[in-house]
């Protein structure tokens, strides 16, 4: 996506004014709020009302980067990550499927992938919470071999990473399937002809071959289940408290906004590493 | 047994006699996909040190046959021998060949230098042995110093050349090609034409070539075979399958790349002379009359339809009556059609006088200044040795399926050479007037 617009060089007059629309989009409702936000982190907590009100302080970041904090960032860390590895373990294979083998069914099997996208994402956390209930379907189906759990699944760690696991496949099946379909399968020839037989083959030509897709998919996923703050709240309960759900309390419930600012400003920056770090043969899929 | 003079020993200055175990042996290989027959019934013997090829139109099957002997696909009956011993059910990977692909399937994520390397990961080399070997197949193609670069970063030829370098570092008993020039430019292929044969000399591995050009197969290989749907129609040193073509199809498929002509004439048989133990057989083409050599094995009746081939350079255009072909010869009237000059040589396209459509291609090469002493755009003749015509078998062109399906049949079989089987041959008469 990014080498097509860096790809023209010496754009018109035309060329330019042909972006400002979408400039202007940007500036108003992605700039302009992350500039807000950034500022307000500086700023001092107002009591009583939401709002904040100067001085300029670095208070907010000391208490965000406060060892108090530090297991919630672990925690936020440990839910993403695991969601990121179910998302590649279960995303992999099916996306070579669709992409090699699935013939005429595959723009069909694709659309079935992206099918979930229709319904909200606070709906679909809803349904995993009846799945994972007490009484729900999966506590029973664990029942019949004595693995079921009193209370249900839900208020877990595994709940947590199952529901988003289920929210971003769709973001790690989608880059994969693009490198899949670009795969040359000759080169699998080439290995086995070369003495290597099909693990070999998997992890020295396959693997290496897919790994745009892979780190693409993986930041994909990342990103958006490190600042979901839904799937916690609603499959998790106190101890699954994440950093984008302490976030949001400091908007929503404590009042808090420059230590909400401060922590979403951190989130952003870490992102922003992970994002320039993909690696240049990430950047040829996303 | 008959196969035997067209099964020729390769030339002894290029390549040792190919003696004992053959590297490759195909006997009676047949496969098909859903509803057709790619490869059928097909026997093949490669001689260990060979360079040999594999010559065929697109669909013949010689993609398919090497991506058996390269465990890639899997007959449906039949053996493949590598070394003596049937390979048929074992992994690509366990086999002891290598390919070098047409499309050089080069892994891009790794440098030149693993790219080599690659194949011998699985040998339990010895890292300073990893390293020269390496090192030495990258000089061997002269791509010392370009080990830290990317595939994507060489050119073509380049990366062709990667590709054998990897292919031959394993140093297999057989190195298999797959039309690796297919995809260059006409002055690279020519070039990498060059260095295949250096390589091949130089390591001395037994090399199966399949192309569809039959140049290539002619200037690279010890021997060849031509592949027509799915079988060999002939095997045979390059000059074999290029002057005695076994069949028509030989004839038609090896010809002239610029004016197309097969330079088969369609006859009638006029006479049979034989003075001393040669027969000589005229064919009537048109106004013309074709001489051509009997084989011994061969026997024709007056009037008989036969077909006849003449290599273009092996025949010559004469101005006119009074400059003709000298008596013995071949003499053929002719209407000028078209005329090409490609450099060295100047191809003319004519017609033969009296048979519509009858077309014959002829060389003249360029010793004199272009423009000299040229024919012009009336009646000539051409004229050839008796010795340069091929007679060929009866088999009409085209279906292939028409021919028995019976066992593995040596190829030559397939030439229809009838020992004495004509009911009626033309009595041997005195020698008569080829006028």
């Amino acid at each position: 996506m990014g080498g097509m617009t860096r790809g023209g060089t010496g754009r018109s007059l035309a060329g330019w004014a042909a972006l400002a629309p979408a400039g202007l989009w940007l500036g108003a409702f992605f700039v302009v709020p992350v500039a807000l936000v950034a500022q307000y982190s500086f700023a001092t907590r107002d009591l009583g009302i939401a709002r904040v009100v100067l001085p300029w302080t670095l208070d907010a970041y000391r208490l965000a980067l406060d060892p108090a904090v530090l297991p919630i960032f672990w925690r936020t860390a440990a839910y993403s990550l695991s969601a990121t590895l179910a998302c590649l373990v279960i995303g992999l294979p099916l996306a070579w499927f669709v992409a090699r083998h699935a013939g005429r069914w595959r723009l069909v099997l694709l659309g079935a992938v992206l099918v979930p996208f229709w319904a909200s994402h606070l709906a679909r956390v809803y349904a995993w919470k009846a799945l994972l209930a007490e009484d729900g379907p999966v506590n029973r189906v664990l029942g019949l071999v004595g693995l079921d759990r009193p209370g249900g699944l839900l208020l877990t760690d595994a709940a947590v990473v199952v529901g988003l696991t289920y929210g971003y496949l769709p973001f790690m099946v989608l880059p994969l399937y693009v490198v899949c379909r670009r795969f040359d399968p000759r080169l699998l020839e080439a290995s086995y002809d070369l003495g290597h037989g099909r693990f070999g083959t998997f992890f020295r030509v396959v693997l290496p071959g897919l790994a745009p897709g892979v780190v693409a998919g993986s930041l994909l996923v990342l990103v958006p289940s490190v600042g979901d703050f839904v799937t916690p709240a609603l499959l998790g309960g106190v101890n699954q408290l994440t950093f984008g759900g302490v976030i949001d309390d400091q908007f929503r419930g404590g009042n808090n906004w420059p230590l909400g600012s401060a922590l979403a400003v951190l989130l952003l920056a870490t992102v922003a590493v992970l994002w320039v770090a993909r690696g240049r043969r990430a950047r040829e899929v996303l | 047994m008959s196969e035997e003079p067209r099964e020729t020993p390769a030339r002894v200055q290029r390549v040792p006699e190919p003696s004992g175990v053959p590297a490759v042996e195909l006997r009676g290989v047949t496969r098909s996909y859903a509803d057709q027959v790619a490869v059928r019934e097909l026997s093949l013997r490669v001689g260990e040190g060979e360079f040999f090829s594999v010559l065929g139109p697109s669909g013949s099957g010689k993609t398919t046959l090497l991506r058996m002997v390269a465990g890639f696909e899997d007959p449906d009956g039949g053996a493949i021998l590598l070394g003596g011993r049937d390979v048929v059910g074992v992994p690509a990977y366990r086999r002891d060949v290598n390919t070098v692909f047409q499309s050089y399937a080069l892994f891009p994520h790794l440098s030149v230098w693993d790219n080599v390397a690659y194949g011998l990961r699985r040998l339990g080399l010895r890292r300073a042995e990893l390293r020269t070997r390496v090192g030495d197949y990258l000089e061997l193609v002269q791509l010392a110093g370009y080990g830290r670069r990317r595939p994507h970063q060489l050119s073509g030829g380049q990366q062709q050349r990667v590709a054998i370098a990897r292919a031959l570092a394993r140093r297999p008993r057989v190195l298999l090609l797959d039309e690796p020039l297919a995809a260059l430019d006409a002055q690279l292929r020519a070039q990498l034409r060059v260095e295949l044969t250096r390589i091949q000399r130089e390591v001395g591995t037994t090399f199966l070539y399949v192309t569809h050009d039959q140049e290539e197969a002619l200037v690279l290989s010890h021997r060849l075979a031509v592949l027509r749907a799915g079988r060999v129609e002939q095997v045979g040193t390059p000059a074999d399958v290029y002057e005695r073509p076994a069949s028509r199809f030989v004839a038609e498929f090896i010809r002239s790349s610029t004016t197309g002509g097969s330079n088969v004439l369609e006859g009638t048989v006029r006479t049979v002379t034989t003075a001393g133990d040669v027969a000589t057989v005229e064919v009537a083409v048109g106004e013309g009359s074709v001489l051509a050599e009997l084989p011994p094995n061969r026997a024709l009746r007056r009037g008989q339809p036969v077909a006849v081939a003449v290599r273009p350079e092996k025949a010559r255009l004469y101005a006119g009556e009074d400059a003709g072909p000298p008596s013995g010869w071949s003499r053929v009237p002719v209407r000028l059609r078209d005329t090409v000059y490609t450099g060295a040589a100047t191809e003319h396209l004519v017609e033969v006088v009296g048979a519509p459509g009858a077309l014959l291609t002829v060389f003249t090469q360029n010793t004199r200044r272009a423009g000299e002493a040229e024919p012009g755009g009336g009646p000539v003749l051409a004229g050839w040795e008796p010795r340069f015509s091929v007679l060929l078998d009866d088999d009409p062109s085209g279906d292939a399926s028409s021919e028995p399906s019976g066992a593995a049949r040596p190829p030559a079989a397939e030439t229809g050479l009838t020992p004495g089987s004509a009911p009626d041959p033309v009595g041997v008469t005195a020698r008569s007037d080829v006028r």
